[in-house]
């Protein structure tokens, strides 16, 4: 019996938050440093839970539905994305392209929320996620066109059986590395983005929110920690088929690939400096160009 | 078949007493009763019976050549819809919007042809009848030149009427050339007949008019380059004007080319290429061009050209579906088309009058003067948004489900026969991804400068709703994005019956098609679904979220300013700005001429950096050839130099050539 | 594990070192680049069977040493000594190369998929390979300001040649292929030459300023 898709959601919704502590700690272990304790994130979010708010007078009903709404929408992403054996939820022909919808819906939202404020800064953070994940999401698409055009399936059931790894075209391979790097990209994290800079010129994702505050700021950071989950589960579903035939642990294996994933985060980002903000559209082209290359081969055989 | 005349005869009726009503304040009453009314009666023509029936008769009046056959089928009964739906909704709004100028302007001429459009859209789309249409398209071109010159004391207004003149004229040109040679080839005008007599032409011959239709037609639905009328003419149009020209008009274009392609018999394999390429030059060039406007009209306008080209992309793919044998990308590349402009039409008719509001209430339209609107016209901040929410293809509102289809139908291009057509179709998909992507900062960037943040200028600060009679034509449509979100499937059930009509001429693919069309609904099913979902979780974290917070402290405070004492509106995000990113990407000359005076020295006295949108085409290609020919034709007032004499020899020297020629 | 399974992850390898090639905008990256394309094909002539006569063995090691350590290192080396710009200043932005070159793949599947070639001559992926790679250096040979990345165009477009002519190795044609190495050789050594005498000249090697001399 495969793990029942309820328990992949809880697991997601409760495992996600420390996602980013894992990417913390190995990013403390690479600058020798002990590093805050992996159950930080939950910690933070409880802690703004629990807090009051400050709205901006020159905000609308926009700025506070944001977070809702780009929450609600990540979760529902969360029910179409399989995780290990068995399919997702709620399945049919085409669902990626929801997921990705979706997606975008939560992006809007935040993106809204932050011009809402009238705050320059927040309305440069708007512009460059907007900007940016126009370029990601067709790199992401053209992915998801190599899963299919390898799978013959279009949906996200059978795009992420783990084609990377239980085919022998080697031009598979590519496809992970693009959707890596669109997982960089649309999670704001370096060298796309740094979520722990501290001048708001040259964030993107965190200057958006610099006006969210409580429950608010709560939501937005869980629904980042969820999103990364999803791209996390997209990239480990791309590479890692059920490889014992246990459902069970076939599970397992497929949430400690997600974990897999975010050490890979942290390694990149300890490694690696942040782009100048005009090369990332080139970072995301060079995704593009990837992807393509694994298309072109894959339809080619 | 009644109801439809019965219609025709409330609108022409509406026409002629508007005609008559003239100056008197009674005009602005009688003109958006009877263009509502007859839109009503339009619509239960419409929706009466089964939609899928081919009914026809004949009306009563004799044409020179022709005869006054008319119909009904799926086809036309698709394409009715919006023009009935936003009829209506743009009379109402209309009425509103003009009231104040009653004293100055002429509102029986403006509601004479506001009626007679209506009147012509109708006749040409049940025309069956190859005299009868041409006369009602004709007529439809005519009228918008005086709708769109209703401000005519600007100078702007006077010649974005006739550059929309030129357009339309040039184009219903090669409409006339198609019809005349099928017509030549027939001996007959009624469309059954030009139907089999192209048959019996050679591919050469087919290929010819099919070229001839694509102008004329895309002409009407502004593909690019046959663009530039669109950019003119909506941001000086009255907004009711503009919505349904955006909305419905330029669907006839669309029909045009459906019905064109009825003609020609099964389609060569280059012709739904070449509309797939059409369709992703127009879509991309249009997003690209709309990116880099400031003015909300002449953005909308922009993005009409796109819409057209995601909706000559459904066609082009259908096209090619239907010619390689497939059935899954014919079936959905022509129900994405169809859903898609369905879907557009209901809203962009919603921006457009959204627009209208935003300029009735602060006096412009332009981004760099807008600002905190939501705040201050509330009601028309949050149907905008629906509008905008709907055109970024946001689920569950309605621009999602035509956008699904036709990525659905070009995803399985893995499956198509050469590796060159399954790259064509997955490239048009990545493309159809990118053009997506750039909608959503293009329209993030509409609602969000005009409608959050701080006014920009006095005007947007005081800036205030309308009246609940403005406002509820609008709140319609935007009902209509969130239904036709909800109720996709349905509508791919009336899609599916129009998609037959193009589909019959290849059998095999036909016989799959309600399968195909079956499964297009299941899909959207669950994505309705999903859309409840969504609903449904955003009303449990709103709750958690007021559940949160019960009993915590909430201030209000101004906006966090990073340390800096005395932030303005003027330093907020301005339209060039937001869309600056992008433009660096894509190459910064294709959206936007930008001029930039560094400043030099120690004490630098000025600086300049002037960002100024442009269309690539009209600068590079359309204000050229224009020039030439005008310098062509000053070369040939030679010939005109006023001596009669002169002239007479002309005549003379023509008369013996003739004779020469066919002797 | 076998080894012809080994050779289309060395193709693809390939076509991804001309992709970085495309779009990298710093010398040393290009030349570093070139040098890892030359160990690749270094490899390429011991395909397809796995057993190793004497002569392919010695002809590979003289590939991987000419073109995977020798022309890097005397490119490095005129690099540092005539000082030119790092960066490379490109006719054709990063993003249109590496379009251009997706096209060139495709053309050549496409052309692979019409020429009459006959039936294993080429191992898979080989043929794409190796005209993706000449597209390659021609369009760096094109779109490229600076003479050095210019010769390193030449030396990806000689990379394709020598691909093509890998499957013929086996059949005894050594000394053809010696001889367009050495050919190659002598060509990249005049041009660093000439390159050395262009910038002494004109203290720059942007071929922009060769428009000057041709009145």
């Amino acid at each position: 019996m495969a793990a029942p898709a309820v328990l992949r959601i809880l697991t997601a919704l409760v495992l996600a938050p420390l996602l980013l502590g894992v990417i913390n700690r190995v990013k403390a272990i690479f600058a020798g440093r002990q590093g805050r304790r992996l159950s930080q994130p939950y910690r933070d979010l409880f802690k703004l839970a629990r807090k009051g708010a400050v709205y901006s007078r020159t905000t609308t009903w926009i700025f506070k539905a944001a977070p809702v709404v780009s929450l609600a929408a990540i979760l529902a992403v969360l029910v179409l994305v399989p995780l290990g054996p068995g399919g997702p939820a709620l399945s049919f022909t085409g669902d990626f392209i929801l997921a990705v919808y979706l997606l975008a819906l939560a992006r809007a939202a935040v993106v809204l929320g932050a011009l809402d404020t009238g705050s320059s800064f927040e309305g440069m953070g708007a512009s460059r996620e907007a900007a940016f994940s126009a370029l990601a999401e067709p790199a992401l698409f053209l992915c998801f066109l190599v899963l299919a055009a390898s799978t013959h399936g279009l949906t996200l059931g059978v795009l992420l059986r783990g084609a990377a790894l239980s085919s022998t075209a080697p031009e598979l391979a590519l496809a992970p590395i693009a959707l890596f790097i669109v997982l960089l990209a649309e999670n704001s994290r370096i060298p796309v983005d740094d979520p722990n800079t501290h001048l708001e010129l040259t964030m993107i994702h965190e200057v958006m929110i610099l006006d969210h505050s409580g429950p608010d700021l709560a939501f937005i950071e869980y629904g980042a920690a969820v999103k990364l989950w999803i791209f996390c589960a997209v990239l480990t579903g791309a590479v890692l088929p059920p490889l014992t035939g246990d459902p069970w642990l076939d599970f397992a294996l497929a949430v400690a690939g997600v974990f897999a994933c975010a050490a890979c985060v942290g390694v990149v980002e300890s490694v690696m400096a942040r782009l100048r903000l005009p090369r990332v559209p080139k970072l995301l082209a060079l995704a593009c160009a990837c992807a393509t290359i694994a298309l072109i081969l894959t339809l080619w055989r | 078949m009644t109801l439809l005349v019965l219609a025709l005869a409330v609108l022409a009726a509406g026409a002629a007493a508007c005609l008559c009503a003239g100056r008197s304040r009674a005009a602005n009453a009688l003109g958006p009763v009877c263009a509502v009314a007859g839109c009503l009666l339009g619509l239960a023509a419409t929706l009466s019976g089964p939609f899928g029936q081919t009914v026809s008769g004949v009306l009563p009046w004799g044409l020179p050549f022709g005869s006054g056959a008319i119909g009904l089928d799926a086809l036309s009964r698709l394409f009715l819809l919006p023009v009935f739906g936003l009829g209506a909704a743009c009379a109402l709004s209309g009425r509103v919007n003009l009231a104040h100028c009653a004293d100055d302007r002429n509102l029986g001429a403006h509601w004479f042809f506001f009626n007679l459009l209506l009147f012509s859209m109708v006749l040409v789309l049940a025309a069956r009848d190859a005299v009868l249409f041409l006369v009602a398209w004709e007529i439809m071109s005519l009228a918008p030149f005086f709708l769109i010159s209703f401000h005519d004391g600007e100078e702007r207004v006077r010649e974005a009427a006739w550059i929309y003149l030129v357009a339309a004229h040039l184009g219903a040109i090669f409409c006339l050339l198609f019809f005349l040679l099928l017509w030549n080839a027939s001996g007959e005008t009624g469309f059954a007949a030009l139907a089999a007599a192209s048959a019996s032409g050679g591919p050469g011959a087919a290929s010819a008019l099919f070229l001839l239709a694509l102008i004329g037609f895309g002409a009407k639905a502004g593909i690019m380059p046959m663009h530039v009328w669109l950019p003119a003419a909506h941001p000086a149009a009255p907004s009711h004007v503009s919505a349904f020209l955006s909305g419905a008009m330029i669907n006839a274009g669309i029909y045009g080319l459906v019905r064109a392609l009825g003609f020609l018999g099964p389609a060569q394999a280059w012709w739904g290429w070449l509309l797939l390429g059409a369709g992703l030059v127009s879509a991309l060039g249009g997003i690209l061009h709309a990116l880099g406007q400031r003015n909300i009209k002449r953005m909308l306008a922009y993005s009409s050209v796109e819409n057209m080209g995601l909706i000559l992309i459904g066609l082009g793919a259908g096209l090619v579906g239907a010619r390689s044998g497939d059935a899954w990308l014919a079936t959905f590349g022509l129900l994405g088309a169809f859903i898609h402009l369905l879907n557009h039409s209901a809203f962009k008719g919603l921006l457009f009058l959204g627009a209208g509001e935003v300029l009735h209430a602060a006096g412009t339209v332009r981004l760099d003067q807008l600002g905190g609107l939501q705040k201050r016209m509330p009601r028309t901040g949050i149907l905008f948004l629906v509008g905008a929410a709907s055109i970024m293809a946001l689920p569950p509102l309605t621009g999602f489900s035509g956008e699904l289809l036709l990525y659905l139908g070009l995803a399985k291009g893995f499956a198509a026969r050469g590796l060159l057509e399954q790259i064509g179709l997955l490239g048009s998909f990545f493309a159809l991804a990118a053009i997506g992507g750039l909608v959503f900062v293009c329209f993030a960037k509409a609602y969000g400068l005009a409608f959050l943040g701080e006014p920009r200028s006095g005007a947007a600060d005081k800036a205030r709703d309308a009246g609940a009679a403005a406002l509820w034509p609008l709140a319609i449509l935007a009902l209509a994005c969130l239904a036709g979100g909800l109720g996709a499937p349905w509508i791919v059930s009336l899609a599916a019956q129009a998609a037959d009509q193009p589909l019959t001429l290849y059998p095999a693919v036909a016989a799959q098609a309600p399968l195909v069309a079956g499964q297009g609904a299941r899909i959207l099913t669950g994505v309705a679904l999903a859309g409840l979902g969504l609903f449904a979780l955003v009303g449990v974290l709103a709750l958690l979220r007021a559940a949160l917070l019960r009993g915590r402290p909430v201030r209000a405070f101004r906006t966090w300013d990073c340390g800096y004492v005395a932030p303005d509106a003027r330093m907020q995000y301005s339209g060039a700005s937001f869309s600056e990113p992008v433009s660096a990407a894509v190459g910064p000359s294709v959206i936007a001429k930008e001029t930039y005076v560094a400043p030099e020295g120690y004490f630098p006295k000025r600086a300049v950096l002037t960002v100024a949108p442009r269309d690539l085409l009209e600068t590079f290609f359309f204000v050229p050839l224009f020039e030439l020919i005008g310098r062509a034709c000053d070369q040939a007032k030679v010939l005109q130099h006023g001596r009669i004499h002169l002239y007479i020899l002309y005549i003379l020297a023509v008369l013996v050539g003739l004779l020469l020629w066919k002797l | 594990m076998n080894v012809a399974a080994l050779f289309e992850p060395l193709m693809i390898a390939l076509i991804l070192t001309n992709l970085a090639l495309l779009v990298t905008s710093r010398t040393g990256v290009l030349i570093r680049l070139i040098a890892a394309q030359g160990a690749i094909l270094a490899f390429a002539p011991l395909f397809p069977s796995s057993n190793l006569p004497v002569h392919l063995a010695l002809l590979c090691l003289a590939v991987f040493a000419i073109k995977a350590v020798a022309f890097p290192y005397l490119l490095s080396r005129t690099l540092r000594r005539i000082d030119a710009d790092p960066l490379i200043e490109p006719y054709l932005g990063a993003n249109l190369s590496a379009a251009a070159g997706i096209g060139g793949l495709l053309f050549s599947l496409w052309l692979e998929h019409r020429l009459p070639v006959p039936p294993g001559l080429f191992a898979p992926l080989l043929f794409p390979a190796a005209l993706t790679t000449i597209f390659t250096g021609l369009i760096l040979v094109v779109t490229r300001k600076n003479a050095l990345t210019q010769v390193i165009g030449y030396l990806a477009a000689e990379n394709g040649i020598f691909l093509f002519g890998a499957p013929l190795s086996r059949q005894g044609s050594v000394w053809l292929e010696l001889s367009i190495l050495l050919d190659v050789f002598v060509g990249v050594f005049v041009m660093g030459i000439a390159i050395h005498h262009i910038n002494k000249t004109f203290e720059s090697i942007d071929v922009d300023r060769f428009c000057t001399l041709r009145d």
